[in-house]
């Protein structure tokens, strides 16, 4: 499904990624963990298209998406997340799947309907899924740290992807709130079939969702592979685990 | 019954009331007040056209007056030089600054924040250059006075209005033009397009990974902004009876830039607020001292401390105190 091949991005001489290779296949869970700086989220930026690679190619249904433009990219089944909140702060809680739901659709370009009254259907069925029916008028800065990154993630599933790519989806929450976080990503992803990859601090939560788990270690991947056999790779204890 | 009353008072619609109002102008009021009149509609629609940047898209554009000088420039020669009817020369003025800001926008929308804002300034200063130069066919530093009005006999034959003067006239098309233009650009904002400029106003990186095209769509803004500005220009360019190149030089942007904040950029009628406030406010000022600049200086500086949302904004937050939400109208 998502194919990552031999990428490389260098900022002023300093390689972040290091020709990084990995391979998603469809409906599956992956997790990319390594320590701070370890070139995760730069990582995340080349196959959204955020950053442009100085070399390899990223694949998703074995098209070719390297160096697209992020809303490109978007339109062809990618969806993300990012690690620091990145919602519609001063619009409704609807009003910020809404958005998403009509990019998606491609209504954008429409100027004369009232968009008041588009997509409250898939709107709401959306927010609720995600759990936040009830704080659809809220404005969305409004919300608790935790509610935000749901919204996060209703405005990502907004767009139907295949794909979701989650940069530290419970950075900063609380335990009971990773534990909801994580319950609700697993029943998403199962339901709608999607391929899910994800970077992540918390080990338990890594090994508790996580079909597939690549170490990346100074812009390298030092491990790639199930979870037994990541967790007994002595290189990865060694530089990650720490034991 | 208080609530009963607060929400029928929110649901009246009050845009037409004032609408009717200011056509009313010519029969209650004096020449002087139509010329104020005149004089606050076309700045309204100068303003709300850049609100469509700065408060819907989050854009700050320094050089807004290129597009209303170039929409009272081609008015004012099609139908100074060439005779040209008042509807076709409207048309044109909007059509030539929707031309100008497409061009001029493909590049500004290349950058953003303050680098966007400089480019924004840089061409409405080349195009004031053009304008203060080209003699042959913008008069140069001259200009182009005696800018006919319309013909507008025809309204003779309407009771009421038939034995109403030329400026007044001329009054009442420029408010029909205005509120029309402004329920136009109502209508965008409030439409899926209009949400997606809220979109990226709040989120840019966001707004990218929900698929929005941001440059497009900026630029798609730009050329809405400026064709409205450009339809305020011309009407400008007949109300003052001559086209100058001062109406494009850069302290007019500024002074649109005040309106827009002085009203409030959160609301649409932010900028109306600001554009009648500031008109009023210049006139009443200039009438008794000549440091008025020093004086309305000092008053915007007091208004902006005390209602930092704006005008609107200040209004909108004493109706929730008493339990209104008649905020709803969002730029």
């Amino acid at each position: 499904m998502l194919e990552v091949h031999r990428v490389s991005k260098s900022f002023n001489g300093f390689l972040a990624v290091a020709e990084v290779s990995l391979t998603v296949a469809a409906g599956q869970i992956a997790a990319v963990i390594g320590p701070n700086g370890a070139g995760k989220s730069t990582l995340f930026n080349l196959i959204t298209g955020h950053l442009r690679p100085n070399d390899g190619r990223v694949l998703i249904d074995g098209r070719d998406i390297t160096g697209l433009a992020p809303h490109r990219i978007c339109a062809m089944g990618i969806g993300r997340s990012f690690q620091r909140t990145n919602i519609f702060p001063r619009l409704t809680v609807f009003e910020n799947v809404q958005a998403a739901l009509l990019a998606h659709q491609g209504r954008g370009p429409n100027f004369w309907s009232r968009s008041q009254a588009l997509c409250r259907g898939e709107g709401e069925e959306l927010l609720a899924s995600i759990g936040l029916a009830d704080q659809a008028h809220d404005v969305a800065g409004t919300l608790s740290y935790g509610n935000q990154k749901q919204l996060e993630l209703g405005i990502a599933l907004a767009s139907d992807p295949q794909v979701l790519l989650l940069d530290e989806p419970t950075a900063g929450m609380s335990a009971s709130e990773t534990h909801e976080a994580i319950a609700l990503l697993g029943r998403i992803a199962r339901e709608r079939g999607l391929t899910l990859l994800f970077t992540e601090h918390d080990m338990a939560v890594v090994f508790s969702i996580a079909e597939k788990i690549a170490v990346m270690h100074q812009g390298r991947i030092i491990a790639d592979g199930s979870p037994a056999s990541v967790r007994a790779d002595s290189e990865v204890r060694r530089v990650y685990l720490g034991r | 019954m208080m609530s009963r009353i607060g929400s029928l008072c929110v649901r009246l619609p009050w845009m037409f009331f004032a609408f009717l109002a200011m056509l009313s102008i010519p029969w209650f009021g004096s020449r002087y007040d139509v010329f104020l009149g005149t004089q606050i509609a076309i700045d309204s629609l100068f303003a709300v056209s850049l609100n469509l940047l700065v408060g819907t898209t989050g854009l700050v554009s320094f050089g807004h007056v290129a597009y209303f000088g170039i929409g009272a420039y081609v008015c004012g020669i099609l139908m100074k030089t060439y005779g040209a009817p008042f509807i076709v020369a409207l048309l044109a003025a909007a059509m030539g600054a929707a031309a100008c800001a497409a061009v001029f926008g493909y590049f500004c929308v290349r950058l953003t924040r303050i680098y966007f804002a400089m480019l924004t300034l840089a061409f409405s200063q080349i195009v004031w250059a053009i304008c203060f130069k080209w003699d042959d066919v913008t008069g140069g530093d001259q200009g182009l006075p005696d800018v006919p009005y319309p013909d507008l006999h025809w309204m003779s034959a309407i009771p009421a209005i038939g034995e109403l003067r030329i400026d007044d006239r001329f009054y009442l098309v420029a408010v029909v033009v205005v509120a029309l233009s402004l329920a136009v650009m109502r209508r965008i904002i409030g439409s899926p397009f209009g949400r997606m400029l809220t979109a990226i106003r709040e989120n840019r990186e966001r707004a990218a990974f929900i698929g929005v095209n941001v440059r497009a769509y900026e630029l798609a803004a730009f050329v809405v902004a400026g064709t409205f500005a450009g339809i305020a220009g011309a009407l400008f360019g007949i109300f003052n009876r001559g086209v100058f190149a001062d109406y494009v030089y850069w302290p007019k942007s500024a002074e649109v830039m005040i309106m827009v904040i002085l009203g409030g950029i959160q609301y649409f009628w932010g900028p109306v607020a600001g554009a009648a406030t500031l008109v009023l406010l210049n006139q009443e000022i200039t009438s008794y001292t000549e440091y008025w600049p020093l004086v309305l200086g000092v008053i915007l500086v007091v208004l902006l401390y005390a209602f930092p949302g704006g005008i609107v904004g200040g209004i909108a937050g004493l109706a929730r105190l008493v339990g209104l939400n008649g905020s709803r109208v969002r730029a």
